[in-house]
């Protein structure tokens, strides 16, 4: 099971001193952030994909690359990388050289965005969303295993002859990730390719996500990757804790209730009550995090956010110290508690270069 | 006996409200008609003003609340639906229209919907046709021929004798809705549609997208 953070890259006013980071420090704070995710102990770090203000990450691998440059064992990622509006064949080389640099530390999480001025920004027709998202990847899908591709689509220009270098370190692609909130097309487009499928269910009831859960586990048995237990999922999730719960929920109050997604709306024990966000003690977010395993069963991949809404960035490295010394070490040793040995363990690449019997570099 | 779910809502605010007064009214006239025809009634009414700030939380954060969620399931189980406003600013309420906003558009396709509203004088009736009715086509429901408005006057004395009372008009259209409703079987309800995702399997949703 792997354990991590996801960030959004939003610059936001702190809704408690007025004071907004300029982009340049949003960008600094998301790198130490990273950074932190590896000095505390967490596994992965993935960074949103955003072509307007107030978000700063348009040029994922970019940042992916300079923060691969200075960790060791962190799989970097995406959350999500936009497959309807971006080349697929820029995605394939892209973190192709990524995965290289970070000797194989890389997968990527395709979405289709939800900021509808981006399609038409990059000459597409939102209404052609999932058809987008399932012929560009599968031309990804085919770059990244075929060295010559000649192919034709009703999107992107045709390809003969064309390579996608540099080729996938050891033979091996980068492993994906589909994310989706509400589309079943998603769930079942991961489940044909034996991907993995990560709901962002942080902002939504459990029972929505049941739904397309089950129904990408069942389809994942279905084209014979597994069985449904054995698919790949991974969840967010959403806290702010403080070792005393009363002083979490009094930090946290302004900021959720300005918060850019959903303040001004339900109150925070509303949305507490409701979704996964957790405000409270370490214990608080433990039992919530565990029960994720009642709802949706065995999963690979837990994601927090924790670095939005315009919370400092010392508030969130001091978040995620507490993450990785009082929360991580007990969900890693409770989530393996019971874990049936045919459920496969987070995605990496020594163990995927493992399964295609090639030799590792 | 076959039994039609009809769901009530109204948007009246205060309480006793006009609004929910010719809700009732409608209700009624619809069980007799079914009645008469040997049919039955199970009647959910749906208070908008009691869920006010759960819509409110619905658009801000897309997903509606438990309480909302169990208004929404009713209303989108129901066979028959009877929609009433108060009319403010010469349209339905706002109140009311979000309530139908943080509705799946489909929701509604194909299913008999009665249109009251009500007002201080009867110079506001043509909203029933310009405001609430486009709104209902929109969602594809059937409509009712029948719209009944309700102006103050209308709850007491003679009115105009060239024109149909209230009571008569709410019979008629009750009658309409009943037989709209007996021209359909009962649905199965709230818990029957809702039972899991459906999918285009992968391989069509590819094929689809293959060039010519």
């Amino acid at each position: 099971m792997q354990f991590g953070i996801f960030t959004v890259g939003d610059v936001t006013p702190d809704p408690t001193t007025g004071t907004t980071p300029s982009e340049h420090e949003r960008i600094k704070a998301m790198v130490t952030i990273a950074l932190k995710a590896e000095e505390v102990g967490l596994d992965v770090f993935a960074t949103g994909e955003h072509h307007n203000p107030p978000f700063v990450p348009s040029s994922p691998t970019t940042l992916l690359g300079w923060i691969a440059a200075r960790t060791e064992r962190l799989i970097l990622s995406t959350s999500t990388t936009l497959i309807t509006t971006n080349d697929p064949v820029k995605i394939a080389e892209d973190f192709a050289m990524l995965q290289h640099l970070a000797e194989g530390r890389v997968d990527v999480m395709m979405g289709r965005g939800n900021t509808g001025p981006v399609y038409p920004w990059f000459g597409q027709d939102i209404r052609q969303g999932i058809p987008l998202a399932i012929e560009n990847y599968a031309l990804l899908h085919k770059l990244w295993r075929e060295d010559v591709v000649d192919w034709e689509g009703k999107f992107r220009t045709p390809l003969q002859g064309f390579t996608s270098t540099p080729r996938p370190l050891d033979g091996v692609p980068p492993f994906v990730w589909h994310g989706s909130i509400r589309s079943p097309e998603i769930a079942e487009q991961a489940a044909y390719y034996g991907d993995g499928f990560f709901a962002n269910n942080i902002f939504w009831p459990k029972e929505h996500f049941q739904r397309l859960i089950s129904l990408y586990r069942e389809r994942y048995a279905h084209y014979g990757h597994g069985t449904a237990e054995q698919a790949i999922v991974g969840l967010g999730g959403q806290v702010f804790m403080r070792k005393n719960s009363q002083d979490a929920v009094r930090e946290f109050r302004p900021y959720f209730d300005n918060a850019p997604v959903y303040g001004h709306g339900p109150s925070l024990e509303e949305f507490t009550a409701q979704t996964p966000l957790t405000v409270g003690s370490p214990q608080e977010v433990i039992e919530k995090t565990l029960a994720f395993r009642d709802s949706f069963g065995d999963y690979q991949r837990q994601l927090f956010l924790m670095d939005h809404a315009g919370l400092p960035l010392k508030t969130v490295l001091e978040q995620l110290d507490l993450l990785g010394e009082e929360v991580v070490p007990v969900l890693r040793k409770e989530f393996a508690t019971n874990r049936p040995a045919e459920v496969p363990d987070g995605p990496t690449h020594a163990a995927r270069v493992a399964a295609a019997g090639a030799p590792a570099a | 006996m076959t039994t039609y779910r009809l769901a009530v809502v109204t948007a009246g605010l205060s309480k006793p409200s006009a609004t929910r007064l010719l809700a009732d009214r409608l209700t009624e006239a619809t069980r007799r008609h079914l009645g008469d025809a040997g049919a039955a009634v199970d009647v959910s009414v749906v208070e908008l003003r009691e869920l006010a700030t759960d819509i409110a939380g619905n658009m801000v954060t897309g997903f509606p609340g438990p309480a909302l969620r169990e208004a929404i399931a009713t209303v989108t189980g129901a066979d028959g639906v009877i929609a009433v406003t108060p009319v403010f600013s010469a349209s339905y309420s706002g109140l009311f229209k979000s309530f139908f906003d943080v509705i799946e558009p489909d929701a509604l396709t194909g299913v008999p919907v009665l249109l009251g509203a009500t007002g201080g004088t009867a110079r506001h009736s043509l909203a029933l046709e310009h405001a609430m009715r486009p709104l209902f086509v929109h969602l594809r429901a059937t409509v009712v021929p029948t719209a009944v408005f309700a102006a103050a006057e209308d709850w007491g004395g003679n009115g105009d004798p060239l024109t149909d009372t209230l009571p008569t008009r709410v019979d008629r259209a009750g009658r309409e809705l009943a037989a709209l409703l007996r021209l359909a079987a009962p649905g199965p309800g709230e818990d029957g549609g809702a039972t899991g995702e459906t999918v285009v399997p992968f391989a069509q949703q590819l094929a689809a997208l293959r060039p010519h």
